[in-house]
């Protein structure tokens, strides 16, 4: 059985192929255009493996572009797919905590891995990637290169969650004098005690896991235990776990349909 | 399937405006109002009609803005708004006001808006527990029976006050028939479609003539029940919508979870079930404005304290509903349901043991990409299939 599934986030498209026994997958920027990226990056990951649409039995669309859509055979939500992906890459997870470009997601998950309970952030860009981005922007480095810089840095304190205001806090500080590691570890543990509080609103899991893009940054992935006080494991390949769970489900999928075949046979 | 009596209801948009204005050309008093605590019995039998008040739009929030703070109840906002910009028809043929000091943003609000019409603002106690509470409310309610005599040039005598308790109660029971119309698996009637008929009968000119309709609607529904026909597939998610006031323009979230796969089969608001489960007590040996603060101070609104009864009432519409998980919807700014949430929660979750959302949003559309996930993730939850 073949089964994909496209996550089309605000930043990155991630695409996961999934066989009986391997799975593979693709990412690309998401640009302006979710449906373009999503339809190519299904191609593409489709090229590569030597299949066409037709040898796949189904197909998941997730993330936000996931309404764009028009050649999957079902959209689940993202946060329905990070639990999924994450009970899979990381045995016993029973809290998975996604931080992607432009949200961030707290999900309580049972032993199935099925969603529980769930905490979102609303309508804002604090604690999020796109909150890292702008920082980075202001600082003169790229997102990816934060977690080096300020390692081992103390972290100064920024007080506004706004990323407005943050961003001119960040202005301020720098005119100050204040070293760029000590600015950047404050950026990471902005991020890490706006999504702890999340998580303490939820009620806290025993095995928490770290998906999403930021989840590769290690200076957020360090304050945001610090701030629970508990150890939380990166998911391997964090940005992927929302593109492989809904492989995953496109597969719990395809069996239910194939038993109620049977049945009828 | 649809009831097709629903294109009736309608078309209530454009009768109700039509119908009230026949009414005013012939020398009819009209009273607005704008709180399901406001006693309406009182109205009929002055001769008058009650109607609602709009206060569910986003269109008049930005120039309500130019006076109100924006952080504030978009209910509020749009009430003031429609007033202000007299793009409320209601509001226009309305002789008279009637308000009640439910929050603090709504009251303060009242006192900008009397300048506008004659305005009575009923004071509400802050909870019922207090022995003296019911006996406030009533005098609260003979003043109000004073000043809509003294406004409307007319008398409001005990028979009157009888038979409109007769016709009010009458009402209460055939909406309450509506709703439990869905009481049934998969529910005959979707959330948004009893929505819009309780909501557009609000503000009918003939309240027996909007029962008739309801009485209609609930045989053509009960006929779509009896051959097994839904708008839902079997194993649809029900959920129970709570908290603030949700009307027609301001569904957004009701409409969403449809959407999203979900079957609305109850709504605990006020332009719910909250407000018809309570009757006024018949009984005539007893004086009627008792008998009418008895059961309007009854209504379980967020800014009784305590309110008890909100959770007593959310309990058994699970029950009887057969309730998969709730949703408590919270305007922006709204303290009391804002607060109150949290019993609520502890009430669905840990007592109950089913999954609850509560999400705080305001009339715009700016969130809905993000409703729509934390919706659909919340359906998810539930429909395992």
């Amino acid at each position: 059985m073949i089964t994909v599934g496209i996550d089309v986030g605000s930043i990155t498209t991630k695409a996961v192929l999934l066989t009986d026994t391997t799975w593979q997958s693709l990412l690309l920027p998401t640009g302006c255009s979710p449906r373009e990226s999503g339809k190519s990056v299904f191609e593409q990951i489709l090229n590569r493996a030597g299949l066409s649409p037709a040898d796949v039995n189904y197909v998941v669309g997730t993330g936000y572009g996931r309404i764009s859509l028009p050649f999957i055979d079902k959209a689940i939500t993202e946060i329905t797919c990070h639990a999924r992906g994450a009970h899979h890459l990381v045995n016993g997870t029973d809290m998975v905590v996604d931080i992607g470009g432009q949200d961030s997601k707290v999900i309580l998950i049972d032993e199935q891995g099925s969603v529980m309970n769930f905490a979102m952030n609303d309508k804002c860009a604090a604690g999020t990637g796109r909150f890292l981005q702008v920082m980075a922007a202001v600082l003169g480095a790229d997102v990816s290169e934060l977690a080096d810089l300020a390692r081992g840095a103390e972290s100064v304190q920024i007080s506004s969650m706004c990323t407005v205001f943050a961003e001119s806090e960040v202005v301020s500080l720098l005119a100050q004098g204040v070293p760029k590691e000590r600015i950047i570890a404050g950026i990471h543990r902005s991020v890490a005690s706006r999504v702890a509080s999340m998580a303490e609103r939820l009620g806290r899991g025993e095995r928490l896991t770290f998906t999403g893009g930021v989840a590769r940054n290690d200076g957020v992935r360090e304050f945001l235990s610090r701030e629970l006080g508990q150890e939380i494991t990166v998911a391997p390949e964090p940005q992927l776990a929302g593109a492989l769970g809904a492989a995953l489900l496109a597969r719990d999928r395809c069996k239910q349909t194939l038993v109620t075949l049977d049945e009828i046979h | 399937m649809r009831p097709s009596m629903m294109n009736i209801f309608e078309n209530l948009r454009d009768q109700n405006i039509l119908d009230l204005e026949h009414a005013k050309r012939d020398n009819k008093k009209v009273v607005g109002m704008y709180c399901a605590y406001s006693p309406q019995e009182l109205v009929l039998a002055a001769g008058a009609i009650p109607v609602s008040l709009c206060g569910t739009s986003n269109k008049p929030v930005a120039a309500a803005e130019k006076v109100l703070p924006r952080n504030l109840c978009p209910l509020i906002k749009s009430s003031f708004g429609f007033a202000i910009t007299d793009t409320c028809p209601y509001f226009r043929f309305s002789d008279f006001l009637v308000a009640d000091t439910t929050c603090d943003g709504k009251k303060k609000m009242f006192e900008i808006l009397g300048s506008m019409k004659p305005l009575h603002v009923l004071q509400l106690p802050q909870g019922t527990d207090r022995p003296g509470a019911l006996g406030w409310w009533l005098e609260e309610i003979r003043i109000l029976k004073d000043k809509l005599e003294e406004n409307l040039e007319a008398t409001i005598d005990e028979d009157s006050l009888r038979a409109a308790i007769k016709l009010a109660n009458k009402e209460r029971q055939v909406l309450r028939r509506l709703h439990e119309m869905n009481r049934l698996d998969p529910a005959p009637l979707s959330g948004v479609d009893l929505l819009t008929a309780t909501w557009l009968r609000s503000f009918s000119v003939d309240k027996a003539e909007g029962i008739e309709l309801v009485e209609q609607l609930i045989e053509e529904i009960q006929e779509i029940a009896d051959k097994g026909l839904s708008p839902f597939r079997a194993g649809t998610p029900r959920i129970l919508l709570t908290g603030c006031p949700v009307g027609s323009g301001s569904e957004k979230v009701l409409k969403l979870l449809e959407e999203c796969g979900g079957s609305v089969v109850c709504l605990e608001n006020c332009s719910g079930i909250k407000t018809q489960v309570y009757l006024i007590d018949e009984d005539e040996s007893r004086d009627p404005l008792e008998a009418i603060a008895e059961r309007y101070l009854q209504i379980p609104c967020s800014c009784m304290s305590p309110n008890p009864g909100r959770l007593e009432l959310i309990a058994k519409l699970i029950d009887e509903y057969r309730v998969d998980g709730v949703v408590d919807l919270t305007w922006q700014a709204c303290h009391t349901y804002n607060v109150e949430a949290e019993l609520v929660r502890q009430l669905v979750k840990d007592k109950c043991g089913l999954p609850y959302l509560q999400l705080e949003t305001d009339y715009s559309t700016s969130d809905v990409e993000q409703l729509k996930t934390r919706l659909a993730a919340f359906i998810e939850m539930m429909d395992r299939s």
